[in-house]
This record gives structure tokens, sequence and C-alpha cells, in this order.
């Protein structure tokens, strides 16, 4: 069995957070007990919506954030017991917002070849060759090799953050929502730049966005976050025709494709919304779940695994599944991927 | 004064434009559209083409350097051109309101939900505190919030960015507006508050029977809320028609280039470049010669060169475009 | 190597100035900064080349050539220029060895402060936890002291020098460093390209000095400006109460102290020191409203 790229077991991150000048501090819960895996090459799509903790998992994968709890591994390597050099050269990040992920005052050439630089590869020939190959590989003309980030729209910055990324030749990239901030004819230039990219390079990516139609054009295996856990898991194809977990149900629901005539689905999710801090007991998602049953407010759902796909859901339970909620769970207006 | 199928607004050749220090900044150059009772518009177009400062031109809350012009500005027949601030100011939030994109900065953080949308009524109808809080109550159920008449005295850091927005929508609603410009009103959401949000929005326009603007740059929210879809590039309207018509035989190849850009779960297929128009927007400081598009455009010829004509194609369907109409079929096949 | 062309950006679109370049347009279109980096200029110059300007020794008392007038009064000649002081020595010279005197402090009281309050600020900032706290403390205690009390007492025990005065305002001006380095360094904190240093790897020095200082650049030399000019002003109000400056130095200060009991029929003997700590400060505040008024609307766009 080969050993995953980079994968977690049961990784927690606790917050402590202040609540008012003279109340004490409760603890937050972003990352609630995650464990995934991810092989060379694949491409897993993370997927949940603000709050669900997506970005502090991001943040441990790239040793910004120590874990409250649980482990990390990259290659079989636990990542506390790597130093902050290696884990840079195995993992590195790329960011939502191009505008912010650059510094203002430093070059085009200074900011891709920070890495070379910091890492001591080679002497300034060598990472002026290397960052001219990274630009030519990420489509940026020469001429920027002395700009400033000013000068470039956000299209072409972003495309500077790939190729700081990539400039040492990481193993894996978590890409944090790359292409939200950029205009749809530019979003699919970086989309179709980091699928070469992947092959060329062999990268594994972990994609982070709540662009499921994104998700599901790149990405090999999906795993959808709620309030801090996964709750559903497979590989994309699965997921997109038939999901398990109500709540990846109402988040496809809630995709709108450009077909006019369908109307806006109504997903029926009503209007509560989950505190992080005080989250509902039993499973997370019962206040929300059009198909809640009495076990959902006492019991959390353990996860289910049946060959490659995993579900945390009661529904799919045979423990708890009085009604025989079996297979698939349909909403209103029918499978969106089915053609 | 509302009668189904009316006019709402009319709108011929509206510019507007910024004196910058490198030179006159077109960000709207000319557009023409209207609007009729019960119908939603939908602009959509990319970052720079103009469609944020239509929307404030069309309020009159443009910043104060920028210049407004426009052949024909009419709010049920109306004239807005030559109102006074202050005629405007009475105008804004009664027969005409808008909500914004950011709900966590749209509201008043000083002020309870209650105190803001009781205000937005009292502004502008004689009525007394009583009858503005029974009317803000009946629009918060309306816009699905519950246990309205507690959420009255809650401040907005208090809601969720949905509640916000939902609480916008509220307050845009108090006078019983004939139009109503939503500026990327979901944009800041998450997928599925957005669906929410969307949904009461189109159940509200039939409900008061509004004439509706949307302006986003999200084709999918076009084609599910729009009646007709107007797409916007470097300033100009570039093509219009109804959502059918502009999904199903996109004309202008800047309409034709982002369909193919964006990737259709089902259809398009998995790991394979999407398509994508090479370049970027051109400067929209100063005059530009011919066709904004021509120096992303796969057709472009020498003809681009001189001002695209504007060719009608039926009633409310029409493509800025030098290329035959006829061939955008063929042409869009090219590109899948 | 495979070039992977998708949109490859055309020639029209690196364009606009670089930040280097857009910056000194905007310095020299402002007329504060002109204006008042000329009157500095020319107040800087005095000062070095104060040996070749002035006229006669400004220590050199001639006894029976005291309170002569400036030369547009009646009685004034041209041998003393600005008249004479209170024992014959030449009011122009003294002047302008006073310039001397004046920037020393404030350039190395500003700087003394400046490195303590920065590095205490941007330390809060960026670690934020623990070290913000002790930091904010600081902050607290010193703003509660009156600075003048807390001169006055240190140089009545040590003794009144222009070493002392510059070591004692060094130590206590930082607090304005300290509050503005520690806000800006919260906001250059996070943002992403932080992240992405840490992420590669930047040891934490590197990214105070790398990548947050020069981010935070601007508004250090806006509080450089205030603090130099602070520390001027303090300088004379020290030397006016006797405990700054020592006679028989030409501090502009002193000179206004020294002049203190001729006011009503020999005004100029405090009039011309007074013009010029107001033109020197005048300048000095210009400049910086200038470099703030210039570096904002980089920082807001």
């Amino acid at each position: 069995m080969t050993v995953p790229t980079i994968a977690t077991d049961d990784l927690t991150c606790v917050f402590q957070v202040r609540q008012g000048v003279f109340k004490p501090k409760r603890p937050l819960k972003a990352v609630n007990g995650v464990s995934i895996a991810v092989n060379k090459g694949e491409v897993l799509g993370l997927v949940g919506e603000s709050g669900c903790g997506k970005s502090t998992l991001a943040k441990m994968l790239l040793g910004l954030q120590k874990p409250s709890s649980g482990e990390i591994r990259i290659d079989g390597e636990p990542l506390t017991g790597l130093d902050r050099r290696a884990v840079a050269r195995r993992v590195q990040p790329i960011f939502q917002d191009p505008y912010s992920s650059l510094n203002p005052r430093k070059s085009i050439s200074s900011i891709i070849s920070l890495p070379l630089r910091v890492h001591g590869v080679g002497g300034p020939a060598d990472w002026e060759r290397k960052v001219k190959e990274m630009m030519d590989l990420c489509g940026l003309p020469h001429r920027a090799y002395d700009g400033y980030p000013n000068q470039l729209s956000g299209g072409q910055r972003q495309r500077v953050a790939i190729a700081r990324a990539l400039v040492m030749r990481p193993e894996v990239v978590i890409c944090d929502e790359p292409t939200s901030a950029l205009d749809v004819s530019v979003q699919s230039q970086i989309l179709n730049l980091l699928l070469d990219l992947q092959k060329e390079l062999g990268l594994t990516y972990i994609l982070i966005s709540h662009n499921l139609a994104v998700v599901q054009h790149i990405a090999t295996r999906v795993a959808v976050m709620y309030l801090g856990r996964i709750i559903e898991e497979t590989d994309s194809e699965t997921l997109f025709r038939a999901p398990r977990h109500p709540y990846t149900r109402a988040l496809l629901d809630s995709v709108l494709t450009p077909e006019p005539g369908l109307g806006v689905p109504d997903a029926q999710l009503g209007t509560a919304f989950p505190n992080p801090i005080d989250p509902p007991p039993g499973c997370t998602f019962h206040p929300r779940c059009p198909h809640a049953m009495p076990v959902c407010r006492e019991l959390a759902p353990r996860p289910l695994t049946v060959g490659g796909s995993m579900v945390e859901c009661h529904l799919h339970d045979p423990d708890h599944n009085g009604q025989g909620h079996n297979g698939a769970v349909h909403g209103g207006q029918g499978d969106i991927a089915a053609q | 004064m509302k009668e189904p199928g009316a006019v709402s607004l009319e709108v011929e050749n509206l510019t507007v434009s910024i004196p910058l220090a490198e030179g006159t900044l077109r960000a709207v150059r000319g557009i023409s559209f209207r609007v009729t009772q019960g119908e939603t518009l939908c602009i959509v177009g990319e970052s720079g083409c103009g469609k944020s400062l239509t929307s404030l031109a069309l309020m009159g809350l443009l910043p104060a350097k920028a210049v407004r012009g426009a052949d024909r500005l009419a709010l049920h027949g109306r004239d807005l051109t030559t109102l006074t601030e202050r005629q405007m100011s009475d105008l804004r939030g009664d027969s005409m309101a808008m909500i914004f994109q950011e709900p966590m900065t749209s509201l008043n953080p000083a002020y309870t939900i209650g105190n803001q949308l009781e205000e937005a009524l009292r502004r502008h109808r004689p009525v007394s505190r009583g009858e503005a809080r029974d009317r803000a109550i009946y629009l918060l159920e309306k816009v699905g919030i519950t246990a309205a008449a507690s959420r009255l005295q809650q401040y907005p850091h208090q809601l969720s960015g949905g509640l916000r927005q939902r609480v916008m929508i509220a307050m845009a609603l108090m006078c019983g507006p004939d139009l109503l410009i939503c500026d990327e009103p979901t944009t800041a959401l998450d997928v599925t508050i957005q669906a929410q949000i969307l949904h009461l929005l189109r159940d509200l326009q039939r409900e008061f029977d509004m004439a509706v603007i949307l302006i986003t740059h999200d084709l999918g929210v076009v084609a599910r809320m729009a009646d007709r879809v107007a797409v916007m590039y470097a300033g100009q309207i570039v093509e219009t028609g109804t959502a059918a018509e502009v999904f199903a035989a996109p004309t202008h190849p800047y309409t034709q280039g982002l369909l193919q850009c964006i990737p259709i779960p089902g259809r398009t297929p998995r790991g394979e470049h999407l398509g994508s128009i090479p370049g970027v927007v051109p400067s929209l400081i100063g005059e530009i010669a011919g066709c904004a598009f021509a120096n992303r455009c796969p057709h472009a010829m020498p003809a681009c060169r001189s001002a695209p004509p504007v060719r009608d194609l039926g009633p409310g369907r029409m493509v800025r475009c030098v290329l035959e109409p006829e061939g955008a079929a063929a042409r869009q096949a090219e590109l899948a | 190597m495979s070039v992977v062309s998708n949109g490859l950006p055309s020639a029209q679109e690196i364009v606009g100035p670089t930040p280097g370049q857009r910056l000194r347009r905007r310095i020299f279109g402002h007329r504060g900064i002109v204006l008042g980096g000329l009157i500095l200029s020319v107040i800087v110059l005095m000062a070095v080349l104060a040996p070749l300007l002035a006229p006669y020794d400004p220590y050199a008392q001639i006894l029976t050539a005291r309170i002569k007038p400036p030369v547009w009064y009646p009685g004034g000649t041209w041998e003393h220029v600005l008249g004479t002081d209170q024992v014959g020595r030449d009011y122009l010279s003294r002047l302008i060895y006073g310039a001397q005197i004046s920037l020393l402090i404030g350039l190395f009281a500003a700087a003394l402060s400046g490195v303590i309050g920065t590095a205490m600020g941007v330390a809060a900032g960026y670690f934020g936890g623990r070290v913000d706290l002790v930091v904010t403390f600081l902050i607290t205690c010193r703003l509660s002291l009156p600075v003048i009390l807390v001169s006055l007492a240190v140089v009545a025990v040590i003794g009144g020098s222009l070493e002392v005065v510059i070591l004692v305002l060094g130590l206590l001006l930082w607090d304005r460093y300290a509050v503005v380095m520690r806000a800006s360094t919260l906001q250059v904190r996070s943002l992403d390209f932080v992240a992405a240093a840490q992420a590669v790897g930047c040891s934490t020095w590197r990214i105070l000095v790398s990548e947050i200082l020069p981010n935070v650049m601007n508004q250090l030399i806006v509080v450089a400006t205030l603090e130099f000019a602070h520390a001027v002003l303090l300088e004379a109000a020290l030397s006016f109460l006797g405990l700054g400056v020592q006679p028989p130095l030409p501090s502009w200060g002193l000179m206004i102290a020294e002049g203190r009991n001729y006011i009503l029929f020999d005004a100029w003997l405090i009039a011309i020191p007074g013009i010029a700590l107001f033109t020197l400060l005048l300048a000095v505040n210009l400049l910086g409203d200038g470099v703030r008024d210039v570096t904002a609307p980089e920082n807001r766009g």
C-alpha cells in the first residue's frame, strides 16, 4: 500500500475565544477530528462554507498553525518532526487574494526567488535562471521580472503567487480558493494553468473552494466539511452523481449552473445559522436538516466507510436507520450532474 | 401608477466619466436599456466593465468627481436628469431602492435594526412610529426572519451575513419601491445562503410587482434569475436578450467566450482545459478606437477598428458587433 | 520546458510606474514637502557650514558691545547684523551655531526613541499575546508620566548637558512610535504575503525586517518627523527652565531664556531665536504632513 503524500489523523484545533471583557474564554473547535489522506497526483477538493474550518485546516497543513491534537504526516513522516524549512520544501500555499499575497515593496523577481534565497539553493545566477523558468511555466512575460505587483492585473499576480509556490518544486500545494477573487475569464486561465502544472510537475493538490463546479472539474476526490468535521468524503464523480449527506445535497442543489429556465432552487435549509462556539448537540447539522430524526438531536453520527466513500449521517447508519433511507438522498430538483 | 408591463425605467445613452490625473476615465460609454414592471433585468459583466457605476449613476450616488450624462433617464416617465439632489433624495428609498454587496458594512452598526427600518419608512411617509414598526415586522417576516418583533431590538453585529442581507432587503422594501437595484447582492455570501436570498428576491419581486435590476458577474445567477440579460464589456452593452436567447444562442464573441469559461458539472469534461479569453480589458482612460473587445476577440478583423454597429435582432435583442449574427452558432461550435 | 500559454498577457499590460517612480512624482508635486524640505535643507546647511558662515565666534564676549540692536533698528550696524546679546556675543553667529544644537538633539533623540519604540511596537503587533500585553502596559505607564517633570528630575540629579538631554528625551519619547508601529504591524501581519513568507520557511527575523518593516516605513517616517519636532521643542523648554543644555552653548531655547529679562525693550533677543525655532518646526511638520499625504493614497489603493 502506498504511503499517502499528505495525511491527517484525527486532527483538531481548538481556539480559546474571548466572549467579552468580563466573560471567561470559551473553546471554539475550528477543526474537530479530521482524518484525510491524499495520494500522489491526486487532487482533493475540500468544500465547505464559512465557519467550517477549512482555512484553519489549511494553515495546519502548511505548518502555520499548531494543532491542539492529532497528527499530520507528509510521506509518512509526522509534521512535528520536521523543521520549518523541511515542511516548506514539501508543502506550499496559493492564497485567495492576489492583492494581498504579494509584498507590494518587492519586485517580482524578488518575490518568486524568495524560497530559493531562504533555502540557500544555488547562487544569484541560478536564482535568475530558475525564476525565469517558472515565469515561462506560469505564463508570465520576462518583462515582468523587474516589475512590481501594482503593475500587474489580478490574474498575473496570481500567476506570480503560483510561480513562487512552485519554484522549489514542492510535493503538495494547498490552494485556498485560488480563483475566487478573479474574474470569470481569468479564473479559467488560472484553472487551466493549475491543471497543466499538476501534470507537468507531478503535484498533489488540496483545493479548498466553495465553488462546487470548479471542484467537480478539477478534483479527483472531494471532502465536505461542516463545523469542523468532514461529513462526507468520496470520489468526485460519485459525490456529484449521488451525494449521501443531506448537507452535500443542499450544497449541490444550491449551485446555480448557467442554465436558464431552471429557476432558483430551495434547498430547504431554514434560516438557523450554526454558531461554532455553541454547536448544536448530537449531529451539528440537525437544526437545518430536512430529514432530521430524533436520534440526530442526541447522538453524533459516526463515520461510516464503504469502499472509498465515507459519510457521517444517521440516515445511512443501519443502527439508527428506522425508516430505511438507503442510498442517495434526493432533493427537490433532481440530480444536477445527471445528463 | 404601476401597471404590469409598464416601462419602469428608461435609460438612453448613459455615460459616466471620472477625471483622473492621467486623463478622463470613461467608465460607462453610452448604454441604453429599459426595464418593465415585474421584470428582472440582469446586467452581467466582469470587474471594470462599469456595471456598479451604472447602478450608482441611476440612483444619483456617484462620487463627487464623476460626471453623469444621459440622453434620457426616466423613472415612470419622470425625468431624473433634471432633479435636484433633494428631489433625488426623496426618490431614493421611496420609488427606487438599492441593495449593496457587503452586508457587513451596509447597515449602520450604531443603531438597532428596528431603528433603521423605521427610519427608512418615516423619511418618506408621514406615518406614526407604531405604523412604521408594524410595517417593519411585516417585512421582516416576509423576508423569512423569524421572531421579527424581537429582532427589531438587535444590532447588526448580532446577525449573520445572510440575515443582514435579508434585513437590507426588508429595508429596501419599506416604502414599496417600483424599482429595486441589487448590486452583487449575494457575492459575499455562502452558496446555500445565496440560493436562499435569490429565491427570496424572486418571490418578493412577484409579490410586490417590482422592476428589478440585478447586477452581477455570476452567470449562474443571471441564468436563474433574469428575465432579460444585458452583457456589459468595457463600459458598453454588447449584447441583450432574454435569458433563454442569450444563453442558448450567444451572439457576441465575448458572451460566447464567457460561457466557455465556466465548468458545468456533467457537461464539461473533467480534467480538461476550460475555454478562456486571452488578454485583459483595455484601459478605459481616453477614447477607445473601434471595438473594445477586438484585442481579445478570436474573430477580430480590420473592420473592428471602427466602432461596431448595433445590430437589432428582434424585440429586446441586440448585439454590438460587426460580425454577421447568422454565423454565431457556427462560431460558438468552433469554441467548444 | 513547455510554455503553458493560456492568455499570455499582451504588451500593453505591464504598465504603470514602479512604486519608486510614483513616489518620486508625488513627492515633487506636493507643495508641503517641497517647501518644508527646502527650509529644512537651508537650516541643515546652516548648521553644517556654521564655521564658514558665522562672522564671529559664538562664545566670544565683547563686553563693550552689549545688547546692540539688529541692523534694522535705529542704532544697529552691519557689524552685528542681528545685534548682540547681554554679554556682547554676536547673535547671528549664535543663531547659526544654535541650529547645530537643535538639529543634533532632534535627530538623535528621534532616532533613539525611534529604535526603542519601533522595536516594541513591531514586536507587540507581530507576536501578540503576552508580548503585546507587556508592551501595552509599558506604553500606558509611559503615557502617564509627565515628560517635562521626569526630564527635570533626571537632569536635576545628573546635571544638564547636551548628551544628557538627548539621552533623556530619547528614552522618553518612544510612545507614539510604539503605538503607531503596533497598529501598522497588526494591519500588515494579517496580509497573505506574510503567511506566504512563513510558509516558505523564512525566519521570524527575516519576516520582520524584509516583509513587515518596508511596509510600515511610511508611518514610521511620519512619526519620526513629529517626534523630531517634539524633541526640539522639549529641549527648548528644558533649556528655558535652566535644566537643559547649559550656557554658554548657543541653544535657541537657552537664548530665549537668557533674553527673558529684556522682553519689554529689547524684544529681538527673544524674537529671533523664537522665530528660528518656529521656522524649523514648521518645516519639519510640513515635511511630515507631506509624507503622510503622499504615502496614504498608496496604502489605500
